[in-house]
């Protein structure tokens, strides 16, 4: 090509773009994108905004123009790096095999870097990622004050008082959606081990999450129920800390590192034969250790045999002898698949036949099941009004099953998904559920 | 860093007039907006717009193209960038229009057997659309989930019914286009016959964004045929392959679809679809039929004969619509599920009569393995359209100049066994070099006439088509 062409001129920026940030990216997987373009009809953000900067193809590129110093890790690269949901729904489309979700993490990191050196950091972020979610104890006791504000009915004080107009309208109106924690007192009553029902098949050692654990405790105990029915001894390994998902989405990698440290710790002294957990997003992470260790052999076999054991309940459920249910549900169920379930980790099959073994129970398939429903991770809060927009038109398909309930495999789709019920004006007429808990109902 | 590459260098007052056009919304020149519109689906070849401009009317159109003529601004239009030809790559900066918001079907005529869509509607969305009220627009490429019916004009798209039903140009009835200066003409109708003047509608398909913007487009319609079946053969060698091809037509039988994989592809595809494909074997042939139920049972069956006596290892006919669908998905993922192997894959086109199928691929082969490179081939056996996949490295020069060596050898002997450099992904700026090696000096000459009477000013995606100088290499980035 000749001087005049403007190939040449593509090397923009260079001089703003410290080696440091081009350095992080596996550009070899970043390369293995050809561009075809295939993963744009998957994508959720895509389809709302029709720009290529918000499809995956054009976040790679991106990527790529950051990686190869042509493009600074500025402003609007980070904007556009968290516009994206993280569902991975693009993963699943694409021919090429290119693994976006560690993309993206390598991408958020380099963002979160950069932010260090110019001290653009938020408080809040500092407080939650590095205070709140890595100690269990922290996480217990924000579930006590979220118990407390409950049970004290501020709640509606909250809301009549308009504070919920100071809070920012996301967590104002996501807090709806919160269902009862847990009190203290039941939390206590939590044995560290569940025996098995008749013969003991397997040990697993339970993953408890810290989000899932604290809004979700009721959840875990029905996960743990179902396991010991069908047959395993179920441990509560002491020990294990938030999985680091959260933390890696955002950028936080050194942490997420530091937490799966310790979790493959605590699980290591536990000789248990699988990890179980019913959080699809957690899920995804503890199986993808091994890659967070890519730099550090030695901690990667044990990352690597730590993720072999990984398995998600319904995964697990589905391979052990068929539960024997003792009660009827007579009702319409439907299912939302969880995207880092789904898309990152393949899991699609095993929750829909757990649902058809129900007693009673009719499966009705959502239209586009697999597609995110808007709240990925923390987007709900962060973008609140894109992620309406996806749950709003999510809702539109939900209502076209006709089903009483809803059920779901994440934390994050359950909230959400209750959110979506309120806003379309389903309560009272549909429920919705994670998985395991439904199928304790009818144990 | 310059801060006109920062946003972009249209003057002032320049932007104010194009923002008055479309809104600040729909005119996008940060650096990041920018930077995803300096590709397209064809590696190696990147470039930087000054801006990108969403327009939504015919309209709107007609004022930017007024406004980037009197300045002299290039200006590059763009459906969903899946061509292979570098035929978005904005080389000369300006504006890069992206047409996807016009994605309107605007109506589907039952009496006449036409749809009349605008250029940004999606090509399986179009299909399905008629397929709804029981009609049938066969041109499928292989990115028919992403590419607009626009882009698929302008390229002249084939696909794999391309054996049976022909191409694009084949169900182009008429359109709306804007000149340059900002007219808007329209050519060509509803008229099943038509000759009143040279045939325009037929020279903008395949034109390559290079004469005019199409603004709507009037597409022929077929009913959709009663029942199709699929089949796979599976076969120990390439050439048993290809004369399969050529005896099922000379047995008087036309499938709607006739694909090659060989194996490494057939590797790659499994690898992402899962579908359980025999790997072990050297090539693969992927049939399709479609018509009246008993007609489509009798060629499946002969076909199926005619690949057992050519010596192929397995055939097996899909038992549901759902198994053939899988096949056929499987087979648009080829090119994608290649790149799973190198960091950068270069695909040609290629394409010879029928007949020399079999020479050509055994062509593709030789070259292959004097230049030492790794050259996988599939494509549309039926229509002598093969797609040779190269899989490398842009960021070894040595090896690439060696792709590009082989790579010319390839269009030689396409032209030598009269074929053509491109069937179906057209010349864009990848091959514009070897066009004159088809059509002459004259033919260059004359083509160069007719852009100029539609371009006076060579605003319209300037640098495609035809090579500023003489002929230079096929790979022009550094
Ligand atoms: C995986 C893969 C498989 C493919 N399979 C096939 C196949 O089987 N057969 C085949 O033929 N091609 C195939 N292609 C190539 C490509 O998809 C087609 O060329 C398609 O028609 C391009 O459509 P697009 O909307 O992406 O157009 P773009 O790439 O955006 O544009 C293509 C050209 O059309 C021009 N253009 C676009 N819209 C307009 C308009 N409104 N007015 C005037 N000019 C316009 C552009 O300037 C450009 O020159 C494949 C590509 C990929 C990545
Ligand atoms: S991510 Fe995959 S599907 Fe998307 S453009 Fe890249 S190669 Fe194609
Ligand atoms: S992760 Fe989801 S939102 Fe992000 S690019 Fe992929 S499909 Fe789009």
């Amino acid at each position: 090509m000749n001087q005049t062409d403007k190939a040449c001129d593509l090397a923009i920026g260079q001089d703003e773009v410290t080696p440091v940030t081009a350095g992080k990216f596996n550009l070899d997987e970043i390369m293995n994108c050809m561009q075809c373009g295939f993963c744009l009809p998957a994508c959720p953000t895509y389809r709302q905004t029709g720009l290529e900067s918000h499809s995956p193809r054009g976040r790679i590129a991106l990527m790529k123009g950051v990686a190869q110093a042509q493009l600074p890790a500025d402003a609007e690269f980070a904007k556009n790096m968290y516009a994206c949901l993280g569902c991975r729904a693009c993963e699943t489309a694409c021919p090429a095999g290119v693994s976006y979700g560690s993309l993206l993490e390598t991408a958020r990191e380099v963002v979160e870097d950069q932010n260090k050196k110019t001290a653009k950091h938020s408080l809040l972020r500092r407080l939650v990622f590095e205070h709140v979610f890595p100690h269990p104890n922290r996480m217990k006791a924000l579930g006590m004050v979220l118990w407390a504000v409950q049970a004290l009915g501020l709640q509606r004080l909250a809301t009549r008082t308009g504070w919920a107009r100071v809070l920012p309208r996301a967590l104002a109106e996501m807090q709806q959606a919160v269902e009862l924690v847990a009190s203290p007192f039941i939390r206590g009553k939590r044995q560290q081990r569940m025996r098995a029902e008749g013969e003991s098949l397997y040990t697993v050692g339970y993953f408890t999450g810290c989000v899932m654990d604290v809004l979700f405790f009721e959840t875990n105990q029905a996960t743990a129920r179902l396991l010991a029915k069908a047959g395993c001894e179920v441990v509560f390994v002491g020990g294990q800390t938030c999985c680091g998902a959260l933390h890696a989405h955002a950028g936080e990698k050194a942490w997420a590192v530091e937490l799966a440290k310790r979790n493959i710790e605590a699980f290591e002294q536990s000789q248990v034969d699988f990890i179980v957990n019913s959080a699809g997003g957690c899920g995804a992470a503890l199986k993808e250790y091994p890659h967070w260790f890519e730099d550090d052999p030695s901690w990667q076999k044990r990352a690597e045999a730590f993720a072999a054991k990984v398995r998600d309940a319904s995964e697990l459920l589905a391979a052990l002898p068929p539960l024997s249910f003792t009660k009827e549900l007579s009702a319409r169920v439907t299912y939302q698949d969880s995207c880092h379930l789904a898309h990152g980790q393949g899991v699609r099959g095993q929750p829909r036949q757990l649902l058809n073994l129900i007693p009673g129970v009719e499966v009705v398939e959502l239209e586009q099941a697999d597609q995110c429903c808007g709240s990925a991770g923390i987007y709900n809060i962060t973008h609140f009004d894109q992620s309406m927009e996806i749950l709003d038109a999510k809702m539109e398909a939900v209502k076209k099953t006709g089903a009483h309930f809803i059920a779901t495999s994440n934390p994050g789709c359950l909230l959400q998904m209750r959110q979506g019920i309120i806003r379309a004006g389903l309560t009272g007429k549909m429920e919705a559920v994670h998985l395991m808990e439904l199928l304790d109902r009818a144990l | 860093m310059n801060a006109d590459r920062l946003e972009g260098k249209l003057a002032p007052d320049v932007k104010r007039r194009l923002i008055a056009v479309v809104g600040e919304e729909r005119f996008l020149d940060s650096l990041n907006e920018r930077y995803v519109y300096s590709y397209d689906a064809t590696p190696i070849f990147q470039a930087m717009p000054d801006a990108v401009i969403m327009p939504q009317t015919t309209a709107e159109v007609s004022k930017i193209l007024k406004i980037a003529n009197e300045h002299r601004i290039p200006v590059t239009t763009r459906g969903s960038g899946t061509n292979l030809a570098a035929g978005t790559v904005p080389t000369a900066g300006g504006i890069v229009l992206n047409m996807q918001r016009f994605n309107r079907i605007v109506e589907i005529d039952r009496e006449n057997l036409t749809v009349t869509v605008e250029p940004g509607v999606v090509t399986a969305d179009l299909h399905q659309a008629v397929e709804a009220e029981g009609l049938f627009y066969p041109p499928d490429p292989g990115s028919m989930r992403i590419s607009t019916v626009g882009g698929n004009v302008a390229q002249c798209a084939g696909g794999m019914r391309g054996l049976k039903y022909g191409v694009t140009k084949d169900y182009l009835m008429g359109l709306e286009y804007v000149l340059p200066s900002g007219e808007v003409l329209r050519a060509g109708g509803k008229n099943v016959k038509d000759v009143a003047g040279y045939d325009m509608t037929r020279l903008l398909a395949g034109s390559e964004g290079t004469l005019a913007v199409i603004t709507q487009l009037t597409l022929k319609l077929l009913p959709l045929p009663e029942a199709k079946r699929t089949m796979a053969a599976y076969y120990a060698s390439l050439g048993d392959a290809a004369r399969t091809v050529e005896r099922v037509i000379a047995a008087k039988i036309i499938p709607a679809t006739m694909e090659f994989l060989d194996q490494a592809t057939m590797r790659v595809v499994d690898e992402f679809a899962k579908l359980g494909l025999p790997t072990g074997m050297k090539a693969m042939l992927l049939i399709e039929q479609d018509g009246p139920e008993e007609w489509v049972e009798r060629d499946i069956e002969r076909i199926a004969e005619i690949a057992k006596e050519e010596g192929a290892v397995q055939v097996r006919v899909a038992q549901t619509p759902e198994e053939g669908a899988n096949l056929l998905a499987a087979r648009r993922a080829a090119l994608s599920a290649l790149s799973r192997l190198r960091p950068t894959t270069i695909l040609e086109d290629a394409t010879v009569p029928r007949s020399r199928l079999a020479e050509m691929v055994a062509e593709i082969e030789r070259i292959a393995e004097k230049y030492d490179v790794q050259i996988c081939t599939f494509g549309h056996a039926g229509d002598g359209n093969l797609h040779p996949t190269c899989l490398t490295d842009e960021r070894n020069k040595e090896e690439l100049a060696r792709v590009e060596q082989a790579f010319e050898e390839i269009f030689l002997a396409a032209l030598r066994l009269g074929g053509t450099i491109s069937g179906e992904h057209g010349i864009g700026l990848a091959k514009r070099d070897y066009l004159p090696l088809q059509v002459g000096e004259g033919g260059i000459a004359l083509m160069k006439a007719i852009k100029e009477a539609f371009d006076p000013n060579h605003i319209m995606n300037p640098g495609k088509m035809f090579a500023n100088s003489a002929r230079r290499r096929v790979v022009i980035k550094q």
